[in-house]
């Protein structure tokens, strides 16, 4: 089992980093054309223009590429909030889904948003085609499209360049970037065994004579962009548990390769638009470090049986499978837990609720870093603080100036990314205490004890790494969890979007100065360390305490 | 205001060509090439009544079928979803219980674990091998038939999903229940 297990691992993962270099050239050429005014290039950028009008035609600074970023994301908030609550009167409804609380309209609107996806209600039972295609399919692409967008702008901006347009960007990453690669990943899925239909769910009569009703419907077009855009939002509740949204060890394969594909792809590009392939090789290093640690520690504890049948005659000849589907081997399930918060996925292929306590830590540790390769483009942005950070602690250790690609890294530089990062702790720590305390947390939990406490934490982990995957069990859908995870989510998307911006915009109007021998090199084993210690310090010491509280104490109490 | 103008314009093309376009396309191509696994891979009898989907567990209660593995949901097709209990809980404990009560596991015959582990969507259409021939008994002899032939039928439905990277052999309850109705 182990040499199939370490096989499966290094297939999926390797493979797929291999991959992500062709693809980090094409996005390369997609989203940055090295002449985007004559050719091909020059013919889509006209298009792009059109459609975009006359403040698609100049370049902007990064002011004006965040006013635009938030003016689009507010008109998809608003269209989505629109289609959600009126979707018991539009088209596309074929088994008649009811009127949505307002509460959770709120919050599904800012969760596909701002990319994260956690999801409240259950695709199946809730919402209409039209919902989950026009609204929330819609997201998938342009949520994820706004972070593609954001690291061409950043990395332009670091190389010493205007930033470009965002309303070209954001084109570019859906129509070319998403958009074809979805296209067959869709259609891979089809011969998978995912469904394509319009049809309403299919009524059976099961051979013991029991009507079962069956849902399906346009799934394999969602599941595919849910995987590509870090989004993770399932078509069906259970997301890709679900037999007809994950049928085999096949399409499990596709589906993981799906969620780390482009933000592994963005690292590439973010180094060919700055010019320095060598110092995105180093980047791309520690996060898959990182990445091979999370999963390891996964894989391991995850192999322990289910504790509740310790007592019990049943056969402790096999890890747990709680919340795990049989198709897709032992392994499956705990590296999907791994990939999805590593990049800020949150789709699930097994129930993280019924992890053990221990392999339940490792996806929370991925999403509370938030980098190691992280959501599509913002993962690579987060690591750029992780990096400003990085080059000052390192700068003020060895007595010089620290500079970051020929950029001097200053006061205001840290002060910004060290808000972005604390912000993130701020999130989580500060929502798991306020609800732990009060009923609004302690009176929705499915499990007691730490288990209990674990739930809430992963929630708000959940929401402010944009995220999305969660303890199900928590009874979420409540008012308080709807508004305080909604407004969460909103401001753990734009804050690290829209200050790693003003640095740059901050770093530009200085002068660049070529790198010395007196600097950090970007390129070699030393930054590598810099780099992950950071990580380490300020991304998971900050949360030690509250493990400690969760998954550490139910390891202790109950597994032996 | 000029933004919010362009981003209206912006988000009339994604959803025209990321919504319609692309969905209306995937949809066309499925139901040309697959229309069976696009249509949910249902299973008819010969008449053309639906008997359920290859790829959804429905429940069998009966001794003369193979049982699935519990479902969390009561294997609602419209409803999915697991227990989401830790494997600490004692819920899971009482129904483990319960399960191997109704199994009749005993410490000389232990239960194979997934008979008694909700799966993670409450459809998992899938049990282990070994859960197949532990159930052969009981279901040779309420179908009065051989219980060696029975078990030769499992090991003709078995197979491992992952070919070579996984070790593991799944049967099919529903197609392995319907070969036994078919004989």
């Amino acid at each position: 089992m182990l040499i199939q297990s370490i096989l499966f691992v290094v297939l999926v993962v390797g493979g797929t980093a291999l991959i992500s270099w062709p693809l980090g050239r094409y996005m390369k050429w997609a989203m940055d054309p090295a002449d985007p005014s004559s050719g091909i290039a020059g013919w889509k950028t006209r298009a792009m223009r059109a459609v975009g009008g006359p403040l698609a035609a100049q370049d902007q600074n990064w002011k004006h590429y965040m006013v635009a970023m938030l003016a689009f994301n507010g008109v998809m908030f608003v269209v989505t909030y629109g289609l959600l609550a009126l979707q018991q009167h539009l088209p596309l409804n074929p088994d008649g889904k009811a009127v949505l609380e307002g509460s959770l309209i709120f919050n599904t609107a800012a969760s596909f948003t701002s990319n994260t996806n956690l999801q409240h209600y259950s695709g199946e039972v809730s919402l209409s085609y039209l919902s989950q295609l026009a609204g929330l399919m819609w997201l998938q692409f342009v949520s994820a499209a706004t972070g593609i967008a954001a690291l061409a702008a950043l990395a332009r901006g670091l190389a010493g360049r205007p930033l470009g347009n965002f309303f070209i960007d954001v084109q570019r990453a859906s129509f070319l970037v998403l958009l074809p690669i979805a296209f067959v990943v869709a259609i891979l899925l089809v011969l998978g065994g995912t469904p394509m239909t319009f049809d309403g769910a299919a009524i059976a009569t099961t051979l013991e004579g029991v009507q079962q009703a069956i849902a399906r419907g346009p799934v394999a077009a969602f599941v595919a962009i849910k995987q590509l855009g870090t989004n993770g939002g399932g078509f069906f509740g259970p997301n890709s548990t679900h037999p007809l949204e994950n049928p085999s060890f096949w399409t499990n394969i596709l589906e993981m390769f799906a969620i780390i594909i482009i933000p592994m792809a963005c690292v590439w590009m973010f180094g060919r638009i700055v010019g320095r392939m060598r110092h995105s090789g180093v980047i791309f290093a520690v996060m898959l470090a990182f990445i091979a640690v999370k999963i390891t520690g996964a894989v391991y504890f995850e192999s322990a049986p289910t504790q509740a049948f310790a007592e019990l005659p049943i056969e402790q000849n096999v890890g747990n499978l709680e919340g795990k589907e049989m198709r897709f081997g032992p392994t499956g399930g705990p590296l999907w837990s791994i990939l999805t918060t590593s990049t800020s996925n949150g789709s699930v292929g097994s129930m993280h609720d019924s992890l053990n306590p221990m392999s339940g830590l490792m996806p929370m540790i991925g999403m509370w870093l938030n980098s190691t390769f992280g959501g599509v483009g913002v993962g690579m942005i987060n690591m750029f603080l992780y990096i400003v950070v990085g080059v000052f602690i390192a700068g003020m250790m060895i007595g010089r100036t620290p500079e970051y690609l020929g950029w001097r890294v200053e006061a205001r530089e840290v002060k910004f990314a060290l808000f972005a990062l604390l912000a993130h702790g701020l999130f989580i720590l500060g929502g798991t205490a306020i609800f732990a305390a009060t009923p609004w947390g302690a009176d929705t939990l499915n499990n007691v004890g730490p288990h209990g406490f674990s739930e809430i934490l992963y929630e708000f982990t959940s929401s402010a790494a944009n995220n999305g995957s969660g303890f199900e069990g928590l009874g979420d859908n409540t008012v308080p969890w709807n508004l305080a995870t909604g407004i969460v989510m909103l401001l753990a998307r734009f804050i690290p979007i829209i200050l790693p911006l003003a640095i740059v915009g901050s770093l530009s109007a200085k002068r660049r100065s070529a790198e010395s021998s007196g600097t950090l090199g970007v390129e070699g084993g030393v930054f590598a360390t810099m780099l992950a210690a950071t990580i380490v310090v300020i991304g998971a010491l900050t949360f030690f305490p509250a493990a400690t509280l969760g998954p550490i104490a139910e390891h202790l109490i109950y597994m032996n | 205001m000029q933004s919010l103008l362009a981003s209206i314009r912006i988000a009339a093309a994604t959803m025209l060509i990321c919504v319609a376009f692309y969905a209306t396309a995937v949809w066309a191509v499925a139901q040309a090439i697959s229309p069976d696994t696009a249509n949910g891979s249902l299973i008819t009898s010969k008449d053309g009544a639906i008997i359920g989907s290859r790829q959804v567990a429905q429940a069998f209660t009966r001794p003369e079928y193979f049982w699935p593995r519990p479902s969390a949901v009561d294997y609602d097709g419209a409803g999915a979803g697991g227990s989401n209990l830790s494997p600490t809980s004692s819920k899971v404990t009482d129904r483990g219980k319960e399960i191997v009560e109704r199994y009749g596991a005993t410490p000389a015959n232990p239960l194979p674990a997934d008979l008694a582990a909700a799966s993670g969507a409450g459809l998992d259409p899938h049990i282990s091998e070994a859960a197949a021939v532990y159930q052969a008994a009981r279901v040779a002899e309420a179908r009065g038939m051989d219980k060696a032939r029975l078990e030769s039928l499992i090991r003709r439905a078995a197979f491992s999903p992952g070919g070579f990277l996984t070790k593991e052999r799944i049967v099919n309850v529903l197609e392995l229940n319907l070969v036994l109705d078919r004989l």
